[in-house]
C-alpha cells in the first residue's frame, strides 16, 4: 500500500504547490485602501488537498499497474466498462435506442433554455466528429479549425444578404466552400508534418479572422452581421421558443447523419488509409496509398462539417462576427477529439457533452469556472491519456466464416 | 545469366550532402529471380533500397523497370513511392514499420490500396461494388497471412506479435500489393534458427509463385542457400556480382568482411 517514500513525496509535491499558488491564493492587494491581506487559510487548504490528490493519484497508478501485470499472465485484456458494452451488438443497440429516445424527449421534459444549451453542445459534438476526421483519424493536427466554421457562418450571412438565398440551400453550399477552402489550403500545407502543420494551420485561422475583421466593405468588420433568419420550416411561423426546439431537432438529425457518415468512413478503404497514415507515412507509401491525396481528402471532409456547423452557428443566434471564430473555439474542439480519444465516435461525443456542459453546470464555482474546467482536463490527461474511449479495432468474417473478436471477453 | 531482366539498374548515384551513400552503382534482377544484395553495415544497401522505392530521390543514374506481364518499360526516377509500388515493386523494412495499432489483417488490407479503388462515397453508400471489392479485400489478405502463417493472429495488434512474426506480416503486407518484384530489406535480422528455416521455405514459395526477390542479408547461409546471384557492396560501390560460388572465394569479398563481425565464418 502506500509507504512513507510515497508519503514523503507528497509532502514534498504539496510544499511546491503551495509555493506556486501563494502569491495567487494567499497574498491579496488592495490598491485602492494599499493594504495587503494574508490569507493564510488557503495556504494550509491547499496544502492539504494536494497532499491528498498526490497520495490517491499514487496509490490509483500502483492499482493500475498491478492490474496491468495480471492482465499480461491472463494474455486477454480486459476492457473498461464502456467498451464491454459497446462490443456487444445487442447492448449497444438497446443503448443506442434509449438514448436517442432520451434525446428526442429532452426538450419536452426540460426547460428551452435547457434545450439550447444541449443544441450547442450537439453542434460541438458535429464539429467534434468533423475534426476528429482530421486529427484523430488522419493525425493531422489542425489548429486552425475554427477558419472553416467561419467560412460557414459567413457564407450563409453574406449569401443571405446579399442575394437572399435561405438557410436550407446555403447549408450544402456552405459546407462545400468550407471543403473548398480546406482543399486550397491543405494543397500547400498538408506535405508538412507535425508541429509545421501545426503552425500553419494555426496561422491561417487567424488570418481568416482578421480578414474578416478588417475588411469592412465585405464583411462589415468588427461589428458583423445581424438579422440572419433562423431556419425556415416549410415557411411556417415560429415562435421564438418554437424556433429554438426547431433548431434542437434538426441539430440531432444532422447529428445523426454525421455519425452514420463518420462511422462508414472510418470502417472503410479510406478510413484504414487514414489510420496507417497516422502511424507511419513511409510506410504507407510503400505500400501504394497516395499520401497527398488521402490526406487533402481527410481535411477536406473535416472543412466540410465545419462549414455546415457554421451555417446552423450563423441561423442559430441570427449574427455573425469575427469575435465567435478565436483561436479559443479551435482549442476547445481539438480539446473534444484529444478528450474523447482520438478517433473514436462515443469517446468524441463524450468529450463534446463534458467540455460543453460542464462550464455551462460548473456556473456556480463562478470565477473558479475555469480554473476547475483547466483542473478537470489536466487530470485526464494524467489519469486516462488515450482518451475516455481509447482504440478498439474490429475484427472481420473472411470467406464466409465468422472470425474470433480481436479483444475477447469470456462469456 | 537472364537474357530479359524486369529490373535494370545504371549508374545509381546518391549523395547525403558531402557522404556519396551510392556510387555508380549497376544491378539487373531478372524474372522469378532471387537475388542478394550483401555488403557491411554502411554500405548503403538500404539507400539502395530506398531509391529504388522512391523514397530518396537518387544524385544520378537510372532505374528501369519491365514489367513481365505487359513488357511495359518504364523509368522509375523520380516518381513517388506510391506510383512505384503501383507499378509491381514491393518492399519490407529493416526497421520493422508496421502500422502497430491496427491488426495484423488490417495491415496486410493496407497493402490492398493500390489495387482497389471505393472512395468517400463508395465508403457512405456502400454500394455493392464497394462491398464486393470489400470483402475480395478481406478475403486475399487473410490468404497472404495464411500463407505466410499468421492467420490465426489475424485479429491481433500488430505490436503484439513477436518480432519473426512482424518480419513475416511485413512480408505479407508487401505481398498483398501483387508485385512482381519483392524487396527484402534484411528479413531473417533477429529471426531464430527455425524462424530462419521457415523464412527460406517461404522465400522459395514466393518466387515459385512467379515474384522476383531483391533481398538484403547479412545470413550468409540463408544468402548462399536461396540466392540466385549475389551482388556485393562496400562503401556504396558495387564489389563484385557472381554465383554463390564464386562469390565464397572471391578475394574483394572477402576483404571487405574481414574484421566484421557478421563475416562469412560459415560461407
Ligand atoms: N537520410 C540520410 N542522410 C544522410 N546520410 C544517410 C542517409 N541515409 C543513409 N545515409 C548514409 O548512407 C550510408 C549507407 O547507409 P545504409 O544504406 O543504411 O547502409 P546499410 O543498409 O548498407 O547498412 C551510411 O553512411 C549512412 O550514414
Ligand atoms: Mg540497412
Amino acid at each position: 500500500m502506500i509507504t512513507v517514500k510515497e508519503v514523503k513525496r507528497s509532502l514534498l509535491v504539496s510544499l511546491w504547490f503551495v509555493f506556486l499558488t501563494f502569491p495567487l491564493m494567499v497574498i491579496k492587494v488592495n490598491p485602492y485602501e494599499r493594504t495587503v491581506s494574508w490569507r493564510w487559510r488557503n495556504m494550509v487548504y491547499v496544502a492539504i488537498g494536494t497532499f491528498v490528490i498526490t497520495l490517491l493519484a499514487k496509490a490509483w497508478f500502483a492499482r493500475k499497474e498491478k492490474r496491468m501485470a495480471r492482465q499480461q499472465d491472463s494474455c486477454h485484456l480486459r476492457l473498461p466498462i464502456i467498451q464491454r458494452i459497446l462490443q456487444k451488438p445487442g447492448y449497444r443497440n438497446s443503448l443506442a435506442v434509449f438514448l436517442l429516445g432520451a434525446a428526442l424527449a429532452f426538450p419536452h421534459l426540460f426547460s428551452t433554455y435547457q434545450a439550447n444549451i444541449m443544441t450547442t453542445a450537439l453542434m460541438y459534438i458535429v464539429l467534434g466528429l468533423g475534426l476528429n476526421i482530421v486529427v484523430g483519424v488522419a493525425g493531422l493536427l489542425d489548429l486552425g479549425y475554427v477558419a472553416f466554421y467561419a467560412v460557414g457562418a459567413y457564407s450563409y450571412a453574406l449569401l443571405n444578404l446579399h442575394f437572399d438565398l435561405g438557410f436550407w440551400t446555403v447549408l450544402p453550399i456552405g459546407g462545400l466552400l468550407a471543403a473548398l477552402f480546406g482543399v486550397l489550403l491543405g494543397f500547400p500545407v498538408l506535405r508538412l508534418r507535425g508541429d509545421y502543420l501545426a503552425i500553419v494551420t494555426l496561422g491561417f485561422g487567424e488570418i481568416i479572422r482578421l480578414i474578416l475583421e478588417n475588411w469592412n466593405a465585405f464583411s462589415k468588420g468588427p461589428s458583423g452581421i445581424s438579422n440572419i433568419p433562423r431556419p425556415g420550416f416549410f415557411g411556417l411561423e415560429m415562435s421564438l421558443d418554437q424556433a429554438m426546439i426547431y433548431m434542437y431537432y434538426l441539430m440531432i438529425g444532422l447529428l445523426l447523419v454525421t455519425i452514420f457518415v463518420v462511422n462508414r468512413l472510418q470502417d472503410s478503404r479510406l478510413g484504414r488509409a487514414w489510420l496507417a497514415l497516422r502511424e507511419d507515412e513511409i510506410a504507407c507509401q510503400a505500400m501504394g496509398i497516395d499520401k497527398t491525396r488521402t490526406k487533402l481528402i481527410a481535411f477536406s471532409l473535416g472543412a466540410f462539417w465545419a462549414g455546415l456547423i457554421g451555417v446552423i452557428f450563423a441561423a442559430k443566434t441570427t449574427f455573425v462576427n469575427p469575435a465567435s471564430f478565436t483561436f479559443m473555439e479551435s482549442a476547445i474542439i481539438l480539446s473534444i477529439v484529444v478528450l474523447g480519444g482520438m478517433g473514436s465516435i462515443v469517446g468524441v461525443i463524450l468529450g463534446a457533452l463534458i467540455l460543453v456542459l460542464l462550464p455551462e453546470y460548473l456556473r456556480a464555482l463562478s470565477e473558479y469556472r475555469m480554473l476547475a474546467f483547466g483542473a478537470i482536463l489536466v487530470a485526464m490527461m494524467i489519469f486516462k491519456p488515450e482518451g475516455l474511449i481509447a482504440n478498439v479495432r474490429r475484427s472481420y468474417c473472411y470467406h464466409g466464416k465468422k472470425s474470433n473478436t480481436a479483444l475477447k471477453n469470456d462469456e | 545469366m537472364m537474357n530479359k531482366s524486369i529490373l535494370e539498374v545504371s549508374g545509381l548515384t546518391m549523395d547525403f550532402g558531402g557522404i556519396r551513400a551510392l556510387d555508380r552503382l549497376d544491378l539487373d534482377v531478372g524474372p522469378k529471380e532471387i537475388v542478394a544484395l550483401i555488403g557491411p553495415n554502411g554500405a548503403g544497401k538500404t539507400t539502395f533500397f530506398n531509391c529504388l522505392t522512391g523514397i530518396y530521390l537518387p544524385s544520378a543514374g537510372d532505374i528501369r523497370l519491365v514489367s513481365p506481364q505487359t513488357g511495359k518499360q518504364s523509368r522509375l526516377n523520380g516518381l513517388k513511392p506510391n506510383k512505384i509500388t503501383k507499378k509491381g515493386v514491393a518492399r519490407t523494412f529493416q526497421n520493422i514499420r508496421l502500422f502497430s495499432q491496427m491488426t495484423v489483417l488490417e495491415n496486410v488490407m493496407i497493402g490492398r490500396h493500390c489495387r482497389t479503388s471505393s472512395l468517400i462515397l463508395g465508403a457512405i453508400l456502400r454500394t455493392r461494388r464497394t462491398r464486393k471489392e470489400e470483402q475480395e479485400t478481406i478475403d486475399k489478405s487473410y490468404d497472404i497471412l495464411e500463407k505466410v502463417g499468421l492467420s490465426e493472429q489475424a485479429n491481433e495488434f500488430a505490436s503484439n506479435l513477436s518480432y519473426g512474426a512482424q518480419r513475416r506480416l511485413e512480408i505479407a503486407r508487401a505481398l498483398a500489393t501483387e508485385p512482381f518484384l519483392l524487396l527484402l530489406d534484411e528479413p531473417a535480422a533477429g529471426m531464430n534458427p527455425q524462424e530462419t528455416a521457415d523464412l527460406v521455405t517461404l522465400i522459395l514459395q514466393i518466387r515459385d509463385e512467379g515474384h522476383a526477390i531483391l533481398l538484403i542479408e547479412h545470413d550468409m547461409k540463408l544468402v548462399m542457400s536461396l540466392s540466385d546471384r549475389i551482388f556485393v557492396m562496400d562503401y556504396g560501390k558495387k564489389i563484385a556480382q557472381g554465383a554463390p560460388a564464386e562469390i565464397r572465394v572471391n578475394r574483394a569479398v572477402i576483404k571487405a568482411y574481414l574484421g566484421e563481425d557478421e563475416g562469412p565464418d560459415n560461407a
